[in-house]
């Protein structure tokens, strides 16, 4: 599990996981506002459809991609949380990017 | 700095253009910048600070000793490069640096491409891999990764939490761990045991180097506080949709702990994959175990025009980071005639002697440090690229039984390094396990020649671009 530090925090955002509303703070990423949030895993891998999480939360791994509002394959690791974000779990390959 | 938050604001050419913002980055930009010439810096954050800095100017925890002296040390830096007249684009990705210097460059969904006479890459370093069984379950994160949260967000792992590896970084998060009031059920030292005896010809050099009252007074902090195990031979992550348990070994006797998270670190390599991809040679380094970008004492690369500064051409930290950038981005104004040779010489020189201070300690850490073997190279049952999940094993077979001299090869039989890490967090354990098979140098076996896209871009940003003949010529190059 995650904790917050006791510090001054930033705002609440609102934001969906999958429909399920979640809070994060300004300043978070997505990665890190679904982590606070209990949320451990966030996908599963294209090949063998086992649960992974962020790993490096550097940009680097790949491993905390999610869906964001329908754009799927999204480094939740380097996406800044805005509010009313609808993200998505992503299983296996994910969305396609086509919804742009 | 003036701060851009589109594509479309770009200019079509720069005399510089800067490829990340931590202290290597921001030094030189800020430098360059100062003597007039019109320079950019693109980075993949929200935030200027690299990673050793990350946050710097938003973290949630202002308490300056949480985080300690070492990193607020970023503040001035990343202060600098935001009074400077550097054009700054964050959360951008540069997808595309080719040998001529044109620049692919995407954020938000549309992409554009640029020209710059110079480039300073200045892409940094990525948590060493660290393959063992199980390390691709929830509840297992780099211990970097770990710092980002608590850096970023004021988020800290708790609960059983399990600290594993080697090098200098992990007692530095473990004291900012333990400052942050949080507390680690045990920490697994995996420093194997002859090390000690191997640095001890380069300990002058080291006694004599700033980094020794910092490290010896982190690791008196941690030890006095947490349940250090030292002597550590073998580890695996356990669970089965998340971690439950680390099993260990030390001096032959297994042992199992409790455990919900595992943070896992051994050291930092240079992040070579768009060095390598604009087609910069790259040599295998035996003392830092790993690919590192060939450099003259400016940074500048082998492709002209093209200089790294900071960890992406060899480990030296963060303080060093930014002098080398400094040293590039002097190069770069005397290329663009801006300041004469002379006055370059002039300049560099007390920045040269700075680094050359950083340096006196290195190889100590570096020989202190050196990860184990059985870390590095993937065993049987443990997967070394997560993205395609190939095991050691099959690599092994495919190697022995196929004749499969290296990485490249490699793929057209396992797909390994071809997922989208392209190959970032596989590269050094697929390089490294091929050369224990076929029993050479892991400089004959090489690494992934890696190509453009350096990161996953979509054929919608594709479709923004603006098709200038040229523009599509590039692309079509990449
Ligand atoms: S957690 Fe590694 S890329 Fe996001």
């Amino acid at each position: 599990m995650y904790q917050r530090l006791p510090e001054p925090g930033g705002m609440p955002i609102p934001f969906t996981l999958d429909g399920r509303r979640l809070e994060g703070r300004a300043g978070d990423t997505v990665a890190a506002a679904l982590l606070a949030a209990g949320v451990e895993t966030c996908r599963t891998s294209a090949v063998g459809g086992a649960p992974r999480a962020p790993y490096c939360m550097m940009g680097v791994c790949f491993e905390c991609l999610v869906t964001i509002d329908g754009v799927g394959n999204r480094q939740g690791c380097l996406v800044p949380l805005q509010a009313g974000m609808a993200v998505e779990t992503q299983l296996g390959h994910g969305k396609r990017e086509l919804a742009r | 700095m003036n701060t851009l938050n589109e594509v479309s604001e770009l200019a079509a050419a720069y005399d510089l253009v800067v490829i990340g913002a931590g202290p290597a980055g921001m030094a030189a930009a800020t430098l360059a910048a100062g003597a007039g010439v019109s320079c950019l810096l693109v980075d993949e954050n929200p935030a200027p600070g690299g990673q050793i800095y990350r946050g710097i100017g938003s973290t949630p925890l202002t308490e300056r000793r949480l985080l300690g002296e070492e990193y607020w040390k970023g503040a001035e830096i990343a202060s600098a490069f935001a009074g400077s007249a550097a054009s700054y684009l964050p959360q951008a990705t540069v997808w595309q640096l080719s040998p001529e210097r044109e620049l692919g460059i995407s954020r938000g969904g549309r992409t554009r491409m640029i020209r710059a006479t110079r480039v300073i890459m200045a892409t940094g370093a990525l948590e060493r891999p660290f393959p063992i069984p199980g390390w691709t379950l929830p509840g297992v994160m780099t211990a970097g990764a770990a710092q980002i949260l608590l850096k970023t967000a004021g988020v800290a792992v708790s609960g059983k939490v399990v600290l594993a590896g080697t090098g200098p970084l992990l007692w530095l998060i473990a004291a900012q761990y333990l400052a942050a009031g949080k507390r680690f059920d045990a920490i697994l030292d995996t420093t194997p045991k002859g090390s000690w005896r191997k640095a001890l010809s380069e300990l002058p050099r080291f006694l004599a180097s700033p980094y020794l009252r910092k490290g010896l007074r982190l690791m008196a902090t941690v030890r006095g506080s947490a349940r250090v195990i030292s002597g550590v031979t073998a580890l695996a992550a356990e669970g089965s949709d998340h971690l439950t348990q680390v099993r260990y070994t030390v001096a032959g006797r297994e042992s199992v702990i409790d455990a919900d998270h595992l943070l896992l670190h051994q050291g930092v390599v240079p992040n070579i994959n768009m060095a390598s991809a604009s087609g910069c040679a790259i040599d295998w380094d035996d003392e830092q175990l790993a690919f590192v970008p060939r450099v003259d004492a400016w940074g500048a690369t082998s492709v002209g025009g093209i200089a790294i500064a900071g960890d992406g051409a060899g480990i030296a930290g963060a303080e060093a980071a930014a002098e080398r950038g400094r040293l590039a981005a002097l190069d770069a104004l005397a290329a663009l005639g801006r300041i004469t040779p002379e006055e370059k010489a002039r300049r560099a020189a007390p920045i040269r002697a700075i680094v050359a201070r950083y340096d006196r300690g290195r190889a100590f850490l570096d020989r202190l440090y050196r990860p184990a073997e059985q870390f590095r190279v993937a065993t049987d049952a443990t997967v070394a690229c997560r993205c395609e999940e190939v095991t050691g094993g099959q690599i092994r077979d495919v190697v022995a039984n196929l004749n499969v001299l290296g990485p490249n090869q490699l793929k057209s039989f396992l797909r390994c390094g071809m997922g989208p890490c392209q190959g970032r967090l596989c590269g050094l354990t697929v390089t490294e396990t091929i050369a224990r098979t076929r029993g050479v140098d892991p400089a004959e076996v090489g690494y992934y020649r890696l190509r453009a896209p350096v990161k996953p871009i979509t054929l919608a940003e594709l479709a923004t671009l603006e098709h200038s003949e040229a523009e599509i010529k590039t692309v079509a190059r990449g």
